[in-house]
């Protein structure tokens, strides 16, 4: 105990040390800050981003805050945000309200966020259309015969409730994209806290269908491959078919800033959309662009 | 001398007067607090769509019914799980082993008592719940039963504990009276030991219950949360979503004091108010037999 003290004495006053050595040079330099806000699926990534970026430039400090994309739209609107994160497109009634008070959103495409349908890789459906993996959730179809596949009870998965991806499913997939639709999910869906619970449960159950974010799902499941309507073609989930549109339950997500972004925001934003940060994307589980 | 142990005494008293009152003070306060954010919710959601059969809070169904039958469904699993197989333990080691092999088992399953919940439920959903899906031949192994059998497994360790210690405390007298007008061994267990210790083996099983109602973890994790509502104890087989893990799992996300939050809370309540009933019971039927068992004597 005594030795390791010894030992470890110095090494803190060379951290110290050094630890002072760049606070006094950082000083030094004029700061820039970034004020970034917004949806609460992206805030992760938005995080990552950050990080890795003040480490590659000290003298840029950027802010990250969650809060919904409503509430990063509404601060850019208010001008107290450089950039707002938003995992839905900016509505024509906060454009009226930004042009009112002089202020012009400008939107960057920075990732593409998709979800994929997997089953148990016993599971011989390897197809669905939108429309089945409707009727599956809702409980209209309660076995896996009905869609092509073994005489097997369908035992339904999903996120719990507060999930933004739950969310997304339900208004894409269960109510294929209807506004006015008030179908809900079947009351014997199961709702697992954890992606792992999702995961693990499709791996060991062959009567189990489960979705998640593409990023979350491991190779050793079964994918399944989606049609946007009867007859058209079955898409599997890949960062192509995502980026090209054909793949039926994915979306953007986006940046807004007020105008053409300038200066350090410019650059930044830039960096974004380069190699190294949308690396950074498909670690996080989200889709690159490009 | 003397007047300082007095301002002494003063002050212990005091101290303990206090400790005595406050576990009190706090159960009084947390009731208040669940009523002041759990009873707006009978003024925003009528009776009717309360008392429902459909949760499914965010498109404002808020019917309970289905997590108060899942949580008494699993709590009813449980307890015919472990109160046979704790107060079994008990009498085994208090009446029947070897001191060495009490001394060894029972600090052991009051380590199993220690066990964390999740890693409890991380267990049974990797391993006892597909078990259970190939054994029962079940479309899915989250089902209240995998979620009664780990409660039962946590009641255990509270079970046997309490209940060995009530035994243990029976006079050696009783025993003895018992075998020497001729009872056997098992008849002096079932009709004079077991008898003697009833208070202190229905709080172990009171508390044992608890803290399976209470449980919150290993519930969320095996119990598969499909709000559904359960009828009979065939329903065993079938997912079911309890009040804890409704309460753990959405609470994180709930936008304070709306609707929903106040639900949430009025589920609090309600759980609060079935604890208090299930001891309120025990105790007053204990507090009954008692009162027999000193007409009897006198």
């Amino acid at each position: 105990m005594k030795k390791t003290l010894v030992i470890l004495l110095p090494l803190f006053f060379l951290v110290s040390c050094s630890s002072l050595g760049t606070s006094a040079a950082d000083s030094q330099e004029p700061q820039t800050y970034i004020e970034n806000k917004g949806s609460d699926t992206i805030v992760n990534l938005a995080l990552a981003w950050a990080e890795k970026y003040q480490i590659d430039n000290p003298d840029i400090s950027i802010s990250v805050t969650g809060g919904g994309s409503g509430t990063g739209i509404a601060a850019l609107v208010n001008g107290t945000v450089d950039i707002a994160n938003a995992s839905r497109q900016i509505k024509q009634k906060e454009i009226d309200l930004a042009n009112e008070d002089g202020i012009e959103p400008m939107e960057h495409i920075i990732a593409g966020d998709a979800i994929a349908v997997v089953v148990n890789p016993s599971n011989p459906v390897n197809e669905l259309t939108l429309q089945q993996i409707s009727d599956i959730y809702s409980g209209v179809y309660t076995n896996w015969s009905e869609v092509g596949g073994d005489d097997r009870p369908i035992v339904r998965l999903s996120r719990e409730t507060n999930s933004g991806t739950h969310v997304y499913f339900l208004e894409t997939v269960v109510r294929l994209g209807d506004e006015e639709s008030e179908t809900l999910f079947s009351t014997n869906t199961l709702l697992l806290p954890s992606s792992e619970g999702i995961i693990s449960e499709v791996r060991q159950n062959p009567n189990a269908i489960g979705y998640d974010g593409l990023g979350y799902v491991p190779e050793d499941l079964n994918i399944i491959a989606i049609a946007p309507e009867e007859g058209d073609v079955y898409v599997l989930p890949s960062v192509e078919s995502v980026n090209n549109g054909t793949y039926a339950i994915a979306r953007d997500l986006y940046m807004y800033t007020n105008g053409e972004p300038t200066g350090e925001i410019a650059i930044y934003l830039e960096w974004i959309l380069s190699a190294e940060a949308q690396e950074i994307v498909q670690e996080l589980g989200f889709v690159p662009i490009n | 001398m003397q007047k300082d142990l007095n301002w002494q005494e003063y002050v212990i008293t005091r101290l303990i007067k206090f400790s005595g009152y406050s576990a009190v003070i706090f159960v009084v306060m947390i009731f208040f607090f669940l009523l002041k954010e759990g009873l707006p919710t009978l003024s925003e959601v009528p009776l009717g769509d309360l008392f429902a059969t459909r949760w499914y809070p965010i498109e404002s169904y808020y019917g309970i019914l289905p997590l108060i039958s899942g949580s008494i469904l699993v709590t009813i699993g449980a307890a015919i799980i472990a109160v046979p197989f704790g107060v079994g333990v008990a009498i085994y080691l208090s009446e029947i082993a070897p001191r060495w092999v009490r001394d060894m088992l029972k600090p052991l399953v009051e380590l199993l008592g220690g066990l964390p919940s999740v890693v409890l439920g991380f267990l049974g959903m990797l391993i006892l719940s597909p078990a259970l899906r190939v054994i029962l031949n079940l479309p899915t192994g989250l089902t209240a039963l995998t979620g009664a059998l780990l409660l039962g497994g946590i009641a255990i360790p509270t079970i046997v504990s309490i209940s060995e210690d009530a035994l243990d405390a029976v006079p050696k007298s009783y025993r003895d009276a018992a075998l020497a007008l001729g009872a056997t061994r098992w008849q002096t267990i079932w009709k004079v030991t077991l008898p003697a210790a009833r208070s202190g083996v229905l709080t172990a099983v009171m508390l044992g219950v608890g803290r399976s109602i209470g449980e919150t973890m290993t519930v969320m994790m095996v119990t598969g949360n499909a709000p559904i509502l359960a009828n009979s104890l065939t329903d065993l087989l079938s997912p079911v979503r309890t009040m804890t893990a409704t309460i753990a799992a959405e609470m994180g996300e709930v936008a304070n004091g709306s609707t929903h939050y106040h639900v949430l809370f009025f589920i609090g309540l309600v759980l609060f108010l079935i604890s208090l009933i299930v001891n309120v019971t025990a105790s007053a039927v204990v507090f009954r037999q008692r009162k027999k068992a000193e007409r009897v004597l006198s």
